[in-house]
């Protein structure tokens, strides 16, 4: 019954996910730098209305307890109540993330009357000028009222999500004080150079030292949601709160909005597309995607396995490492005793793999068009 | 939260488990959901498992692990249940 043998279990896989993610549209009405599935134009091929009722059907029949809903902005989707309300209908808790632009009196008051409904706002700061820099102009403030409007309505606690940046964590304290004002849950996550975020990670990425502060702030408070985003941390000493492990197709992973299933939500590319759900449905792509089978096989611990920390660590998060061009085999771009540094330094020509597909939107447009 | 989460887990008491859980099987044991607290608790083992399905069979938990658990683990396993009714996986009826 040890800890460490279920971990191990883990990474073989499990029968349904724990976490699964879907993102039900590239629309999106923002245009943030970092976005990890390179939102804006709406694709034509979109699961349609019926297609996704039978995936949610689907999704209950193999016991998956709750779906992490995401986007683009899903709340653009015309018939997004309809599919929540047939989620929480079948026993599926729906978690989803908006910009909350949308959630305006009427949709806050509709939210509340949900059950088994959690919400995940995002700012990617404590105040507009920090957050606005990644997310548009206006967009803080828009997701404030979103926070009020859910907080007069009574949706009671939802989760404020934010982005580690190498400005935001030197706000941890002011982002614990706004989400105390809301009776809100913070959640912190890491900035990775998925989607349009590969053109932002270089220069925002926390530093080494940020990393370390970061680590040690988490674990005075093991309330303070992460999604298991900073598992590369666990290295600096005790492991923090979560599964500790790269869940990628194991335990965790991402069905995009035409369908496409990939390995978790920070790698949208043809390299670790799984299969699609229009095929064969859902299930049979987890139990027998070829990808899938291949990470849940014993990981080699390439370049790290002469580091005493590889059994906290696992070499880190996958997507940091492909789309910065390292190998696999590499340490975690960000590992905490400089590997990773080390190693990009010497790719003499760093290849960086761009997200594909990408729906981000020609032209940008201002928020105040919308 | 139900009275009997709030009580110190008391295993000559009848449990089962809660009615807002679902429990779904996995190689190493079981994933438990929890829909009201959204909680997702781990049953490392196939035995535990089997006991907590099982524990509404019996007129108390003791009960319960004497018969479906060998005499060496009891003490593990009153341990497992008395975190599971602090999680509210399993409740008193």
């Amino acid at each position: 019954m040890g800890a460490e043998s279920l971990r191990h279990r883990f990474e073989r896989g499990l029968n349904s996910p724990i976490c699964l993610t879907w993102e039900l549209t590239y629309a999106c009405n923002l245009a943030c730098t970092h976005c990890l599935s390179s939102s804006g134009r709406r694709d034509p091929r979109e699961l349609s209305t019926s297609e996704a009722k039978a995936l949610i059907d689907e999704i209950a029949a193999m016991q998956i307890f709750y779906i992490n809903i995401g986007g683009g902005e899903p709340m653009i989707r015309r018939d997004f109540f309809e599919l929540i309300e047939h989620a929480v209908d079948k026993k599926v808790g729906v978690k989803f993330s908006t910009n909350g632009t949308r959630i305006d009196e009427a949709a806050a008051r509709h939210l509340a009357r949900i059950d088994y409904l959690d919400i995940q706002i995002s700012i990617d700061g404590a105040d507009a000028l920090t957050s606005d820099r990644l997310r548009g102009v206006g967009s803080y403030d828009q997701a404030r009222r979103a926070m009020d409007n859910l907080r007069a309505a009574n949706f009671g606690p939802f989760k404020i999500s934010v982005v580690m940046t190498r400005e935001s964590v030197e706000q941890l304290e002011a982002l614990e004080e706004l989400a105390a004002h809301y009776g809100a849950e913070l959640r912190l996550t890491r900035l990775r150079p998925s989607g349009r975020g590969v053109d932002v990670w270089q220069e925002l990425h926390p530093t080494l030292d940020q990393n370390r502060r970061l680590y040690r702030w988490l674990l005075d408070r093991p309330h303070v949601l992460t999604g298991d985003s900073f598992f590369h941390l666990s290295a600096l000493g005790s492991p923090l709160e979560g599964l500790n492990l790269c869940g990628a197709g194991r335990v965790v992973c991402l069905i995009d909005p035409v369908g496409e299933v990939y390995a978790c939500p920070f790698v949208i590319h043809e390299e670790f597309k799984a299969g699609n759900v229009r095929d064969d449905g859902f299930a049979s792509v987890w139990t027998s995607s070829e990808l899938f089978r291949s990470l849940r096989e014993p990981g080699n611990p390439g370049a790290c396995a002469s580091c005493g920390s590889y059994d906290a660590c696992r070499g880190g998060c996958m997507a940091a490492k492909f789309f910065t061009g390292l190998e696999m085999s590499d340490p975690d771009p960000e590992c905490v005793f400089g590997h990773g540094e080390t190693a990009l330094a010497a790719k003499k020509v760093a290849i960086r793999p761009k997200s594909s597909p990408d729906h981000s939107r020609r032209v940008p447009v201002a928020l105040s068009s919308r | 939260m139900t009275l009997s989460a709030v009580e110190a887990f008391d295993r000559s008491l009848p449990w089962r488990l809660g009615d807002q859980v679902s429990l779904r099987d996995e190689a190493f044991g079981a994933l438990a959901y929890h829909h009201g607290t959204r909680r997702l608790v781990f049953l490392k083992s196939r035995e535990l498992v089997a006991l907590v399905r099982d524990l509404d069979a019996y007129r108390s938990a003791d009960e319960a692990i004497a018969a479906m658990i060998p005499a060496g683990s009891h003490y593990q396993y009153v341990k497992a249940l008395s975190a599971l009714a602090r999680s509210e996986i399993i409740s008193g009826r």
